[in-house]
């Protein structure tokens, strides 16, 4: 009842589901009726599984039969076998069931002892003498070490002569390398031995215990100056190397600089410069891109010297300047580019960029006196008003007789017209024309 | 042997040339495809031998032209085509190796019509395009300097202090009896441009002394503004006196 509450199904498709019953031949192929078919299909169709299963309340009354044990504790004598003299002892003794427990005592195995080597009368003088040691020392020495299984902390200390930690170590572990290595058939055979393999090093030894023993009694104010020395090297070494950064970038722009000459040449110099310095000059003006080539046209020489004058102006002064050498009826490229005309053209190139930075410093300060001259009300004079007047003309060269000649020629050219009317028919002028045959 | 394989530093043999063009008008001969006869060329500034340094020439013409590269490798290195079209023309310089492994490229533009209407087009009167350089050879070695010191093609420097050559050996008595190679008797020597550096230098003289004086100008005036806000001060300013050159 509470199932079919569960699933939702109605009482009445339940009893006629039964009535179908009756019928198998149709029973598998029909749905009955009222019921949908998503819940046909979770019933199964046949009938009504359990929901739990079932457990036979008889399991449920079992106990589990345990075995009882017995335990208890005994006072019991045990020997063992790591001494020599049958020392016979008692302990107490986990007893289970009255089983008494066999076997030597569970400690015993952990009684190691060291492999002492002994050596005879023979190989002591054969393979075994040292000037720093007697042979009663030596035997001394081995019979301690087998006697306190190479505790050399021990061993020092009941050693009858002064003798330190290092000392006996090396005595002993030398010696016993010796003789492995002469009781061998062969090198080989021992090689891999840890006596033989790792040598003793007593003046490492020495050091590092001294080493160890300076650290360890450090003070704490040691400490904190040790870590604040330590500090401050590693800042020196941070802004060492921040400074070489900074003088790898400053370096291209130094190179740079030193190709453009000084400002303001002195007028003295102007009339022949390539007497005074020729060479110091032309290697000042060389370009470094052309310091690498073995050959080189002067025009590229001059293109590449004019490009590093003005690098440090901007576009619309060095078109000042172009317009002004035009003015000057000078030529923007020399037709005659000889070293001397180069240095020549460079050194006037660099003069207009001096006028031109003066006229703007004069325009600034007249900018500067205006001002003052408005706040303090003082009269101006008449020096002011000439300088306004030169500063608003621009700068118009003078025309000379040979540069008037000039100046004509160039009118002349600009009027002239592409070709003569009566010439006879050709094809027109190009610069890429397409030629079908050249030699013809 | 090695030592004159050491370069000279601070020394540079420099070599003026000229290259360019000349063209006559066929006149009467002259057809649709065939109305220009032009020689193309590299030569002296002063028409000497450059065989000295220049151990070939390569001319590149139009792609239409038959052959478009063509290689002189004895002086006078020129070339002389006919053709109606104007075009761009690559010169290829191959030096000799103890000059330099490098090779030069220079560009001239062929011009054949004339650019002024300065009447009929004759031929007798060529059109004339020419160029004015300098081949510079930075630090050249020992042995290639005492080949050309003495050369007329050549400008050699007077050598720097400290630099001190060998007297030439025998063998390196280059004799110049030879005129086969400069171009001082050639055909159209008549044609050639003279080149005058006296004239470039006195208009780039003339143009610098004019900026020096306005310069001059506007320093006194800066001076004399400077001075302005101080009344005592600005009378006290001794006048600034003109430097002539």
């Amino acid at each position: 009842m509470d199932a079919k509450d569960i699933l939702g199904l109605p009482k009445t498709p339940f009893s006629s589901s039964q009535e179908k019953k009756s019928r198998p031949p149709k029973e598998p192929q029909r749905k009955p009726d009222g019921v949908s078919r998503e819940v046909y299909a979770l019933t199964g169709g046949v009938g009504m599984p359990p929901l739990m299963p079932t457990i036979e309340a008889s399991h449920l009354k079992r106990r589990p039969a345990a075995e009882k044990e017995k335990v208890a504790w005994q006072w019991l004598p045990f020997t063992s076998s790591a001494r020599t003299d049958n020392l016979q002892l008692y302990h107490w003794v986990r007893v289970v069931n009255g089983i008494q427990p066999t076997g030597d005592y569970q400690f015993a195995k952990y009684n190691k002892r060291a492999d002492v080597l002994k050596y005879t009368d023979e190989e002591y003088e054969k393979y075994l003498v040292d000037p720093a040691w007697s042979k009663e020392e030596t035997d001394q020495l081995f019979e301690l070490c087998e006697r306190f299984d190479l505790r050399f902390i021990v061993i020092a200390d009941r050693f009858p002569t002064a003798r330190s930690v290092e000392d006996l170590k090396s005595r002993y572990y030398s010696a016993s390398r010796a003789l492995l290595i002469h009781r061998a058939r062969s090198f080989e055979d021992v090689s891999g031995n840890p006596l033989v393999k790792d040598a003793y090093d007593a003046a490492h030894e020495t050091e590092r215990k001294r080493a160890l023993s300076a650290l360890l009694s450090q003070t704490k104010q040691q400490e904190r100056k040790d870590a604040e020395t330590l500090a401050e090297a590693k800042r020196i070494m941070e802004s060492r190397a921040a400074s070489k950064n900074v003088d790898v970038a400053v370096m291209p722009p130094n190179s740079d600089n030193a190709m453009v000459p000084v400002d303001g040449v002195s007028p003295s110099s102007s009339t022949h410069p390539s007497l005074a310095h020729p060479n110091t000059s032309a290697n000042i003006l060389i370009p470094n891109s052309l310091r690498t080539l073995r050959v080189y046209l002067r025009t590229h020489a001059l293109d590449q010297m004019v490009q590093a004058v003005g690098a440090s102006a901007g576009l619309r002064v060095i078109k000042r300047v172009d317009q002004t050498l035009q003015e000057l009826a000078v030529n923007l490229k020399p037709k005659v580019p000889t070293k001397a005309v180069c240095i020549e053209h460079i050194e006037l190139r660099n003069e207009l960029l001096t006028l031109l930075n003066l006229q703007k410093q004069l325009q600034n300060k007249e900018a500067e006196v205006s001002a003052n001259r408005e706040s303090s009300f003082t009269e101006a004079p008449s020096t002011p008003k000439r300088s306004n007047r030169d500063i608003d003309r621009p700068f118009i060269p003078d025309t000379s007789g040979f540069t008037g000649e000039r100046a004509g020629k160039r009118d002349h050219k600009r009027k002239s017209t592409g070709r003569f009317i009566d010439a006879p028919p050709s094809p027109p002028q190009s610069k890429r024309p397409r030629k079908l045959k050249g030699s013809d | 042997m090695s030592t004159q394989n050491k370069r000279l530093k601070d020394v540079e043999v420099s070599f003026p040339i000229v290259y360019g063009t000349i063209s006559f008008w066929l006149g009467k001969k002259a057809s649709e495809y065939n109305s220009h006869k032009w020689t193309v060329y590299v030569r002296s500034a002063n028409n000497e031998d450059l065989s000295v340094i220049v151990k070939r020439a390569v001319f590149q013409l139009h792609p239409s032209f038959q052959n478009p590269t063509r290689v002189v490798e004895q002086p006078p290195f020129e070339l002389s085509e006919s053709g109606w079209g104007e075009f761009e023309i690559a010169i290829t310089l191959y030096f000799h190796s103890d000059v330099c492994d490098k090779r030069l490229d220079l560009f001239h533009q062929l011009k054949l019509y004339p650019e002024e209407e300065a009447g009929p087009q004759s031929t007798k009167k060529p059109v004339v395009v020419e160029t004015y350089d300098e081949i510079v050879f930075p630090e050249p070695t020992e042995a290639f300097f005492l080949r050309v010191q003495n050369h007329p093609a050549a400008n050699v420097p007077r050598l720097p202090p400290g630099i001190t050559l060998p007297p030439p050996g025998p063998m390196e008595i280059v004799p110049y009896e030879k005129k086969r190679g400069d171009t001082k008797d050639h055909p159209l020597s008549q044609w050639f441009s003279n080149f005058s550096e006296a004239d470039e230098l006195l208009k780039l003289a003339a143009a610098r002394q004019q900026v020096q004086v306005h310069i001059a100008k506007l320093r006194r005036q800066l001076t004399m503004i400077e001075g302005m806000p101080q009344q005592s001060k600005a009378f006290s300013v001794p006048g600034q006196q003109f430097r002539h050159i």
